[in-house]
């Protein structure tokens, strides 16, 4: 019979529509703005820069090594290196960043820059909406803008948080233990020089006939 | 002919040529009324994007026809020879951003195959279950669309989006984003997957059969959707051969190619799957071959899934950083749902390729376009457009 299957066809869309009363599997809008779903875990949006403890400017993990700037697909990120060197959380003297920006209207969420970082201090965001009535600088996000406290990237992604915890947390063990190792050495250098100074009469040290190379 | 190639831009009007008796005459000099040239696009809902057709009509009939691309060029090979190896990866993402899984394991694949890496048991595994989804998710909106163009607006489109949506789901989890999921590495995958979205996965496959049932019951036997595809624009198995067709396109007209077959890539050998083929070429046939495919992807995922070694998913040898691969040319390819999916690269030893070329399925299976719309009317040329699955961001690129 002609039309047969198309009413086949209608009780499977009746079925649908009775269907997307009772049954979850069959009604999957969420009405946005009212009701939102929750972020799945790995989800990444924009770019953030992580800083430790409570002052932003202080805790900034970011050394300005520049690799998310010449790795970044779209070239949304700009560095500007310091000249002088402030400590980072081993104590290490290390530069910093003076000037960090980027372009989230350029920005196209590939979490390249996060992968590349050595230093865990680039971290995806999960906040996207962001519009603004400002064209040109409203979606430049600055240093201060994008600096979020570790607090915030635990609670956003424990696992992942998690896991770069435990890298800062081996690498400034590690630095400890080598610093802790340089001294002990030092003390023990000190010492042995010393006793080898009181057994040994001292001797004029050869007068320097070539200047010391200067270092490049 | 001649009027056609070298049409004026603003002028929609064709002069046609004119016999003695002063009525408008085709080559063969049979008389065929007043023709009229529309140009179809670029911002037509149904041309997947901004595509356009300059058609020549007469009356209902399509007399020529002129695929018209490159409204979203954007540079895509010249952008892969300027930056490194690594940050052409999200690029491919947006070339058919229906299935960047697939493009990705397509660039990675090549790569791989340049410098030499292996990949882990676990991420082949894993990438198979991936560029299966991809497919099921592919041909299932792929068909939403097919019969949307045909005139049933709407319903059949949402039921396969809602099903789209819960594989888009699974994607995000794994990958952090639904479409530009920027998820395959040289030599193996970002992140793992874990036991409990594997099991999830299991369920929607489990699933999806019975969603497969509906939707066949729905559309399969449906009168309109046989009067409408049936016998509509036959390909021949020589035509569809020399206009280098591939994908569901080729297999539809019977010719059994399947790069998933021929190649083996990956780890597909191990698993047990057909290859559909059609037999008439026409638009029923192309319909059917989605169809089909999708129950085999769903054999190959369950074969995946329940096979699935634990284990690393990423080569140890591999680098993120200032990655360098050998010297050397290399043309890697996969079958995307589209068809072949090739990238072709050229090594000069330096950070980024000295050549990038991507080898686009849909792009190529547009360039039978006119030969599958002659002598069809306007209604059809926009089914037959639908059934040859474009995207445009891979046509242009």
């Amino acid at each position: 019979m002609l039309g047969e299957q198309i009413i086949k066809g209608m009780a499977v869309t009746a079925r649908n529509f009775f269907g997307s009363y009772v049954s979850k599997d069959r009604l999957t809008t969420v009405q946005y703005p009212e009701e939102q779903l929750a972020q799945k875990e790995n989800t990444r949006q924009f770019p953030f820069l992580v800083y430790d403890g409570d002052d932003w400017e202080k805790g900034l993990r970011c050394v300005a090594c520049q690799i998310c700037e010449k790795e970044c697909p779209p070239k949304c990120i700009y560095i500007v290196k310091s000249k002088d060197k402030k400590p980072d959380y081993k104590g290490q003297p290390q530069i910093y960043p003076l000037t960090f920006d980027i372009d989230v209207s350029v920005c196209m969420s590939c979490q390249i820059c996060v992968e590349v970082c050595p230093f865990e201090s680039i971290k995806m965001d999960t906040k996207f909406e962001l519009s603004t009535d400002d064209r040109f600088g409203g979606l430049l996000l600055t240093k201060d803008k994008l600096a979020k406290p570790n607090s915030y990237y635990q609670q956003m992604h424990p696992h992942d948080a998690a896991d770069s915890d435990a890298v800062i947390a081996a690498e400034k063990a590690k630095a400890e233990a080598k610093a802790k190792a340089a001294a002990e050495a030092k003390l023990k250098a000190d010492a042995e020089a010393k006793a080898k100074a009181a057994a040994t009469p001292p001797i004029a040290a050869p007068a320097l006939t070539t200047p010391p190379p200067t270092a490049k | 002919m001649s009027t056609f190639a070298t049409m004026p831009p603003k002028s929609f009007e064709v002069k046609p040529k004119l016999d003695e008796s002063g009525s408008s005459i085709d080559e063969s000099g049979s008389s065929i009324g007043e023709l009229l040239e529309i140009s179809m696009g670029p911002h037509h809902p149904s041309t997947h994007g901004v595509f356009r057709m300059d058609v020549v009509l007469d009356g209902e009939k399509v007399v020529k026809l002129k695929p018209v691309c490159g409204y979203l060029h954007r540079n895509h090979e010249k952008i892969g020879e300027n930056i490194s190896y690594l940050a052409s990866m999200p690029y491919t993402d947006r070339l058919d951003y229906f299935c960047s899984m697939t493009n990705n394991w397509a660039y990675a694949l090549t790569i791989e195959k340049l410098a030499g890496l292996a990949v882990p048991e676990r991420a082949e595994y894993i990438r198979v279950i991936m560029a299966e989804l991809t497919r099921l998710q592919n041909h299932t909106s792929l068909i939403g669309f097919f019969v949307h163009d045909m005139g049933a607006l709407g319903t059949p489109l949402m039921y396969a989006f809602r099903e789209r949506e819960k594989i888009l789901d699974l994607f995000e989890e794994v990958s952090g984003a639904r479409m530009m999921c920027n998820y395959m590495r040289f030599g193996g995958v970002r992140v793992d997957v874990n036991d409990e979205w594997l099991a999830r996965t299991k369920q929607l496959v489990a699933n999806y059969g019975r969603f497969l049932d509906e939707f066949e019951a729905f559309l399969n036997q449906n009168e309109i959707l046989l009067a409408r595809t049936q016998g509509v624009s036959p390909l021949t198995k020589e035509q569809a051969v020399n206009a280098s067709l591939t994908g569901p396109l080729l297999r539809a007209a019977g010719v059994n190619y399947d790069v998933r077959k021929v190649d083996k890539y990956g780890i597909y050998s191990r698993f047990d799957f057909k290859v559909p083929l059609g037999e008439h070429g026409d638009l029923y046939d192309r319909y059917m071959m989605r169809v089909l495919e999708m129950r085999e992807s769903i054999k190959i995922l369950n074969q995946a899934l329940r096979d699935i070694p634990g284990g690393p998913v990423m080569d140890p040898k591999a680098k993120l950083r200032g990655f360098r691969p050998k010297s050397g040319e290399v043309y890697g390819r996969i079958e995307s749902p589209k068809g072949e999916l090739g990238f072709y690269i050229i090594s000069d030893g330096g950070p980024n390729p000295y050549r990038y070329r991507v080898r686009p399925p849909s792009f190529i299976n547009i360039t039978i376009l006119e030969d599958m719309c002659l002598g069809h009317r306007v209604a059809d040329v926009i089914v037959i457009l639908g059934s040859v699955d474009i995207v445009l961001g891979e046509v242009d690129r």
